[in-house]
């Protein structure tokens, strides 16, 4: 019988924003017993890997108005002005916090905590530890977490279901992945903070890990997923691995330059003006593509790229502010960026779109939140600025942790019986998986062919015909993994099943992104459409709504929350 | 890309079905430029799928990929197969209980690294009043603090937890309760940092049985560890703070660390 432990709340994820949430609602209510739950231990969450910086205002020259616009034009006027002007409030407050719980950001001469310079913000704003700003945020809240004894963590659980009981989100069904049993772990309130879904394309910045669990798991429980065409580019990932170089090298000075050794962005118009290469990464993907069809990239072995130029910089200052960056350089390039240009190409980056919720971080089902790259609040809009979202995890990680904890104390609890019922339904499904040796398909021939459509289909340039063909694909795809072939059938640490799970969520969030891309014909921030070459406010300024629905994704749509910033032409 | 290939022999234990671990080889094609991890990766997709191991990040920062290579400790996302010859043995970390395959039990591990307070103590009664171990805040709400206290503890607070230094300690290996390098580490992160007030505190923690004393200087950890923490001088610092503090208490009571100092 599956066993069900319960809790107030139940947070589903460990990264900066699922422990940020845990932290608020632990803080907040010393009696209220908080789950925080999480496939990999939370050292592990990609988080870790986040490099530059998190914004926040900190500089006598700096205030909320011009953090607020410049995210506002940044997310090409599709962010909410609301959720911004919130953020921009709240953004500096929780990094001072951080930096009352130890993390090593670096600092001024006086003392105080230094911030440097980021694409699309026009004032250094960029609160920095060098450039392992994620890892130490991430182990820093971490690390601040233990002492709170009413927390109590689920390492190594995959979550595969919510559990629904009344029209309201109660729990989870979880695998213990040491063992291979489900556990129900039931409560009044279910925060997901699983991260992105970079995982659905072959070149990627992000971890194995990234593959869109919560998102999935939202939409198949009815939840809208928001704004899923927006996918972020990096301008500068490492060809091959797609290992991340971070904007910081930019921040600092680095120059893009192609294969005549132009800093393309001065002597071509991008539409990044003066900012060069402090413009936004929509822009600067696009140029560094279009650079390449120019026939100014350089050939390599991983295909097309251009070069980042950090030589300029001097080794003091890439050993002191990056050093990260020469030590991905030599292991994952075989080069030292002090003394070479370093080879890099667009790469999958980021989720702007995700789980649709308010300003709270609350779904459209009662009790299930979101929060960090998984939610949609509509930050963003159709382009994050850089530095922007580590900020967001805290920012709308503590809020979501507040607000669920309120939703919690009014709520029933629902029924141990009906959930366990629930999750045994949920246990026989992955019983059934476990081992399937009677199927056709492979896991990683799937994920292939997956990753491949994406790829070619939403791109840094998009077409409608590619985009099209990329939604009938993926729904072969989703056709074809119901006969997936499994061969590990021991309980323990099974990690072909777990792969298997993943697979369906990035399939059902891959048709997410192709369908809601194909749809929106316009360019805006991240999705830039050749049919359709200019922004169209007439008809597109709104958010897009995905409804999962027996008959496949059905789209809807939601208005944006303007402000004091109208849109205007977006131009650097 | 030229392509060579190479035998890899893998540690294969499920705990329902095998009394002891056993081992099983896979000849693959290899790229130049892979690292160990993307061998394990490519034999997991392509070839047997029942093999289990973690990964993530696969650029060095998240920890999860430790292995032994050769009866090294290595970060397997890190390490490049070239330095290889044809046979390369993989195995789980030494030292450690293991669950599966590749994959060891971190419960032992997780459980000192909380022993050891791992989040800023502020001294109770200091808080709010100014001193010179109470540091004023600033107008934005942080801490003031120098580059150089900040370089202090900098080097200590980069422990990725990867875990290698405890495959590669001795100490561990005959005395499973031992602390270990990265726990002791970690605690003296804090201790050395200038927004801390919990010494007295951990170092009731380090002074305890089968703690820093253990220590027998190897060095090993430092050798093994991916990230340059180096550990063993930091179980060393401890080692001595320890002792200093033991000493000087029973004379002086320190102010500003109180041992009631709290969470
Ligand atoms: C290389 C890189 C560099 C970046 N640099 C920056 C930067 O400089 N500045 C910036 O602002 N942003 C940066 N970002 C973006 C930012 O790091 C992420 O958006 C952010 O860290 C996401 O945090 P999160 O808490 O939402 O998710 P994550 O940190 O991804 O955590 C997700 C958590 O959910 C858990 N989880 C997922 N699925 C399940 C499941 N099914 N069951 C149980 N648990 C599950 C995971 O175990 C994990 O604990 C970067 C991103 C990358 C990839
Ligand atoms: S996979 Fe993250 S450290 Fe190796």
């Amino acid at each position: 019988m599956v066993e069900v432990s319960r809790h107030d709340i139940i947070i589903v994820g460990g990264g900066a924003a699922g422990l940020r949430a845990a932290i608020a609602a632990a803080e907040a209510d010393p009696s209220a017993s908080i789950a925080l739950v999480s496939k990999v231990y939370p050292m592990r969450s990609h988080t870790v890997s986040a490099e530059g910086g998190a914004a926040g205002v900190a500089r006598e020259d700096d205030n909320f108005e011009m953090h607020g616009q410049d995210t506002v034009k940044g997310s090409d006027f599709l962010g909410d002005q609301d959720v911004i002007q919130y953020f921009v409030e709240q953004a500096p407050k929780e990094l001072a916090l951080l930096e009352n719980w130890g993390c090593p950001w670096s600092r001024n001469d006086d003392g105080s905590v230094a911030t440097r310079a980021f694409g699309g913000m026009t004032v250094k704003r960029t609160w920095y530890a060098a450039d392992k700003v994620g890892f130490h945020m991430l182990h820093t809240l971490f690390q601040h977490s233990m002492q709170f004894e009413n927390i109590v963590r689920y390492d190594e659980y995959f979550v595969s279901k919510l559990l629904v009981e009344d029209g309201a989100c109660r729990g989870v069904a979880a695998l213990d992945i040491r063992t291979g049993d489900m556990h129900a772990i039931v409560g009044r309130a279910v925060i997901l903070a699983t991260g992105g879904a970079g995982k659905i394309f072959p070149f990627t910045t992000n971890g194995m890990i990234k593959t869109g669990d919560g998102m999935a798991l939202a939409y198949r429980a009815g939840v809208p997923l928001k704004d899923m065409e927006f996918v972020q580019y990096h301008p500068t990932g490492l060809p091959g691995t797609g290992i991340l170089i971070t904007e910081a090298t930019r921040g600092e000075g680095g120059h893009l330059k192609n294969s005549e050794g132009e800093r393309f962005l001065v002597e071509y118009d991008y539409g990044v003006g003066q900012k060069a290469e402090l413009g936004p990464r929509d822009m600067i993907s696009r140029a560094s593509i279009l650079e390449m069809e120019a026939g100014r990239g350089i050939q390599g072995s991983y295909g097309e790229y251009v070069h980042l130029d950090l030589t300029h910089l001097g080794e003091e200052k890439i050993m002191s502010r990056l050093p990260m960056v020469r030590e991905l350089c030599k292991i994952y390039a075989g080069m030292d960026p002090v003394h070479q240009p370093i080879p890099v190409r667009p790469v999958v980056h980021y989720m702007m779109g995700g789980v649709d919720t308010d300003i709270d971080g609350a779904t459209t089902l009662p009790g299930l939140y979101a929060a960090g790259e998984v939610a949609c609040v509509s930050l963003n809009g159709a382009n994050r600025l850089g530095s922007n979202s580590l900020t967001e995890c805290l920012v709308f990680g503590a809020r979501a942790g507040l607000h669920s904890l309120e939703f919690a104390k009014g709520s029933a609890a629902g029924s141990d019986d009906g959930l366990r019922a629930q999750a045994e339904e949920e246990a026989a499904r992955v019983d059934a998986l476990r081992g399937r040796k009677k199927g056709g398909e492979k896991i990683a021939a799937i994920r292939h062919e997956m990753t491949s459509a994406m790829e070619s289909g939403c791109g840094v340039f998009r077409r409608q015909e590619s985009m099209g063909a990329a939604v009938e694909a993926l729904v072969q795809l989703k056709g074809r993994v119901s006969d997936l072939r499994l061969e590990d059938d021991s309980k323990v640490f099974n990690t072909e099943v777990i792969a298997a799970l993943e697979l369906h969520n990035m399939l059902d969030v891959a048709e997410v992104v192709a369908v809601s891309a194909h749809h929106r014909k316009e360019s805006r921030g991240a999705h830039t459409c050749r049919d359709f070459e200019r922004r169209d406010d007439q008809n597109y300024l709104y958010h897009t709504l995905c409804y999962h629905d027996p008959s496949g994704p059905r789209l809807d749509k939601k208005d944006v929350t303007l402000g004091r910033w109208e849109p205007v032409e977006r131009k650097y | 890309m030229s392509e060579s290939k190479k035998t890899f022999v893998i540690t294969r234990f499920d705990p329902d079905k095998d009394e002891v671990p056993k081992t099983q080889e896979y000849e693959i094609p290899v790229h130049e430029d892979w690292k160990v991890l993307d061998a394990i990766n490519f034999i997991k997709d392509e070839v047997d799928p029942t093999i289990s191991h973690r990964w993530s990040c696969r650029m060095a920062v998240c920890g999860s990929c430790g292995m032994m290579v050769n009866g090294e400790p290595k970060l397997t996302c890190k390490t490049r197969l070239s330095d290889y010859g044809d046979r390369v043995i993989v195995e789980p970390l030494a030292n450690f209980p293991v669950i599966r395959d590749l994959v060891s039990e971190l419960d032992g591990f997780m459980e000192k690294f909380q022993a050891v307070k791992p989040w800023v103590i502020r001294a109770k009664e200091e808080a709010g009043a100014v001193s010179a171990s109470n540091p004023p805040k600033s107008s934005k709400g942080t801490f003031v603090q120098s580059a150089a206290e900040l370089a202090e503890f900098k080097q200590f607070s980069l422990c990725i937890n990867c875990m290698l230094c405890y495959a590669a300690c001795p100490v561990v290996a005959n005395e499973p309760e031992f602390l270990g390098p990265a726990a002791i580490a970690l605690g003296h992160r804090y201790n050395l940092d200038s927004r801390d007030q919990g010494l007295d505190e951990r170092n009731e923690v380090f002074r305890g049985e089968g703690t820093v004393f253990s220590c027998s200087f190897a060095n090993e950890c430092s050798e093994v560890c991916p990230k340059n923490v180096d550990p063993a001088a930091a179980v060393n610092q401890a080692k001595f703070g320890a002792v200093i503090d033991w000493a000087t208490s029973l004379v002086l009571p320190r102010p500003g660390a109180s041992k009631e100092g709290g969470k």
